[in-house]
């Protein structure tokens, strides 16, 4: 059946309700308003106030109710409406949910789940666009995941409820429109191990979320001209499926990195030292990324379009992996 | 074709580094050239593009033929003339960028570590191959292609470090060209000889605690204090530094000394450290490292042999006590050391044990005198009391 990427997490989200009664969500106008994105849209009216619950406009608050309530037995699905909003509640996040299964010795596990939005694309600017999953790819303790398909949309959420740990779903608001066909009985996926979503043999284009699909339609371009290049989705930006990663450069022996988030001290240059380390003799070329530029993301259409990659930058970065114009690094 | 020495009639052309349309720097290695002192490389005295090349591998030329053409910068490269392009590997569908030199000033190639395994797998010499890669490096297929070739006559290269011996290196040659340059010298070269105890003891204090405090890597060896010394000294006496042409000396207003080093297989050579007045010990240090290394695989540039406006040589630890050396014409001087012995020195009221070296001096007397070398040798004497002003 033909569906979007939103309507693939409403039915997690709702089968989640149905099969545990451990399980609420809650967040910023989940309820009466439906969910800024329109992701929760009717799960109110369904379920009742108790298990979707308005909060506060306080994410320190409701992200820190959530760990309690996971920590005393519960199953807390926490909506943030955007990742830079997310940065209220850092402490909570990072000093709190990431530490507490150590720091108790393993006596409480913290089954949270946060979802919440991210990415450029929708003139939004600055303050509500910001690629920061990277960032928390840093924290030991979480577990980064970014679905990019409607089966991962739909898989990922009872995976990440089942686990121990604290589970973050990061969300690029362009795939909330995405249709696609989705199996009538879709269910739970693994939630970590990274997915080759198109087969080659000239380069690896490794990428996650929104840039997934740009990324495939890149390398449709790139066969038109006889690259075939292979397309590998993440999936998970914590913990990073290096054998995935490597196997593919061992084929292709190019890799470009393409992340919304920007360069320094980015996911991708994560990826690139991960590559260094195990994956040098393999390597035909410097490993390559193409990035967010390091600006705020701008609020004009054309700025914020030429502040991430695109398929046409993808595809020039491809292009002077495998056959370079000329121009001296 | 330059002239590496005054005796230098001809040379013969056995390699080419850059092909027609590379670009060219000031100072590239271009070329090599086999003489009877063996093989040398040959830098350009312009930049701009490498247009048709005029003398192949495998000829020789007088001194002063034209090798090769270099166009100014900006003229359109010339299509490759010589050999065709070897075939392109299958994974090079469509049409590919012209192969671009895979040096860069450094002289290293640059390879992709995949490129380099591969490599090694298939004994594929990679010196001298053009990269297809990102910034010109060697790629696989670069090497792939350059296994499919049939197997050139190169011998394969050493997997790190210096680069193995040229080829055209013939220690007969070398021995024959010796003989010539010393008989001319002896022949015509009214030498006079002057030498001086020196008193090594407060420069090899200086230089224990400098070393003390330095990595093993960065640690100074005495021949970079007699270097520094001598140049310094050629400073105060310019009337050594520079030729006897033409029936009266022609000073040079820059000071390169040419290093000698003995060759491993026999022979001599003696390339010169460039302004050696103008490094510091570091840099002193690091050239007579890097030219005795490149000396003993023969692979010293041409520049470095024409360049030399006087000669030191030293015995070094377990050489002879002094050493009066046979001046290389047409210099006016050359500056020797012998190896440093433990000698009964009065100091103040006292006899001592001292570290002493007898620095010596083989001068023209058609262009100076006793005095005047005397002076040198003094000059040396003062600045090597003196080591931490080096």
């Amino acid at each position: 059946m033909t569906t979007t990427y939103r309507e693939a997490i409403k039915q997690a989200i709702r089968d989640a309700l149905n099969r545990d009664e451990r399980v609420f969500l809650m967040g910023e106008d989940v309820g009466r308003y439906g969910g800024c994105y329109a992701v929760t849209k009717g799960l109110l009216e369904e379920f009742g106030e108790a298990r979707i619950r308005d909060t506060p406009l306080s994410e320190s608050a409701f992200v820190g109710a959530g760990i309690g309530a996971a920590m005393a037995g519960l199953r807390p699905i926490v909506e943030i409406m955007t990742v830079n909003f997310s940065l209220l509640a850092l402490d909570q996040i990072v000093n709190n949910a990431a530490t507490i299964p150590h720091m108790s010795g393993g006596q409480f596990a913290v089954p949270l789940v946060i979802r919440m939005a991210t990415g450029a694309g929708r003139q939004l600017a600055a303050q509500h666009s910001h690629s920061l999953e990277g960032w928390y790819a840093h924290i030991p303790g979480l577990k980064i995941v970014a679905p990019a398909t409607l089966e991962d949309a739909r898989g990922m959420l009872w995976s990440a409820l089942e686990d121990p740990n604290p589970v973050l779903i990061f969300e690029q608001v362009n795939l909330y429109n995405m249709e696609a066909e989705l199996a009538a009985d879709a269910g739970a996926v693994p939630l970590c191990g990274a997915a080759v979503r198109r087969a080659g043999r000239d380069l690896s284009l490794v990428t996650y979320g929104a840039s997934l699909h740009k990324s495939l339609v890149a390398a449709q371009l790139l066969a038109t001209e006889g690259i075939e290049a292979e397309v590998i989705d993440l999936r998970s930006l914590r913990p990073l499926d290096d054998a995935t990663i490597m196997a593919s450069l061992a084929r292709t022996r190019r890799i470009l990195v393409v992340d919304e988030g920007w360069r320094s001290g980015g996911i991708s240059a994560e990826i690139c030292a991960r590559v260094a380390e195990q994956g040098f003799y393999d390597l035909d070329a410097p490993p390559a990324r193409l990035c967010g530029v390091e600006v705020p993301i701008p609020y004009p259409k054309h700025l914020e379009d030429a502040a991430i990659p695109q398929v046409e930058t993808i595809h020039a970065a491809a292009l002077e992996l495998v056959r370079p114009s000329g121009r001296s690094t | 074709m330059p002239s590496l020495g005054a005796d230098m009639e001809k040379g013969k052309v056995v390699e080419w580094l850059k092909k027609p349309g590379d670009p060219i720097a000031r100072g590239d290695v271009v070329a090599v050239v086999e003489t009877q002192k063996g093989a040398f490389e040959i830098e350009a005295f312009e930049a701009g593009i490498l247009g048709e090349i005029l003398v192949p591998v495998g000829v020789e030329a007088p001194v002063g033929a034209v090798l090769a053409r270099i166009d100014g910068p900006g003229a359109a490269p010339r299509p490759a003339m010589a050999a065709p392009a070897p075939p392109r590997p299958a994974i090079q569908p469509v049409a590919s960028p012209p192969p671009r030199p895979a040096q860069i000033a450094t002289g290293r190639p640059r390879i992709s570590p995949a490129a380099a395994r591969r490599a090694i797998e298939l004994g594929v010499d990679t010196r001298g191959l053009s990269g297809s890669g990102p910034g010109g490096a060697i790629a696989i297929a670069d090497v792939e292609a350059a296994a499919r070739k049939p197997a050139a006559p190169q011998p394969s290269a050493p997997p790190t470090g210096t680069p193995g011996p040229r080829r055209g290196f013939d220690p007969a040659a070398m021995r024959q060209a010796i003989a010539t340059a010393m008989a001319r010298s002896k022949r015509e070269i009214p030498h006079y000889y002057l030498s001086l105890p020196i008193d090594m003891g407060i420069a090899s204090e200086w230089l224990a605690a400098e070393n003390a405090r330095r990595d093993v890597e960065r640690r100074l060896l005495p021949a970079a204090l007699l270097l520094k010394a001598v140049a310094l000294a050629l400073r105060a006496v310019p009337e050594l530094n520079g030729f006897w042409v033409e029936g009266a000396p022609r000073l040079s207003p820059s000071i390169h000394v040419g290093w000698a080093i003995a060759l491993r297989g026999g022979g001599l050579m003696a390339p010169a450290i460039h302004d050696a007045d103008r490094l510091t010990l570091d840099q002193a240090m690091a050239a007579l490292r890097d030219l005795t290394t490149r000396a003993r695989v023969a692979r010293v540039r041409g520049s470095e042999m024409m360049d030399p406006t006087v000669t030191v040589t030293s015995l070094g630890e377990r050489g002879a006590d002094s050493v009066f050396g046979v001046i290389y014409p047409p210099q006016l001087a050359i500056v020797g050391f012998g190896a440093p012995r433990i000698t009964a020195l009065p100091v103040g009221d006292a006899i001592r044990p001292r570290p002493v070296v007898q620095a010596t001096l083989a001068a023209d007397h058609r262009a100076s005198d006793g005095a005047l070398g005397s002076r040198l040798l003094a000059t040396i004497d003062r600045h090597l009391q003196r080591p931490e002003s080096l």
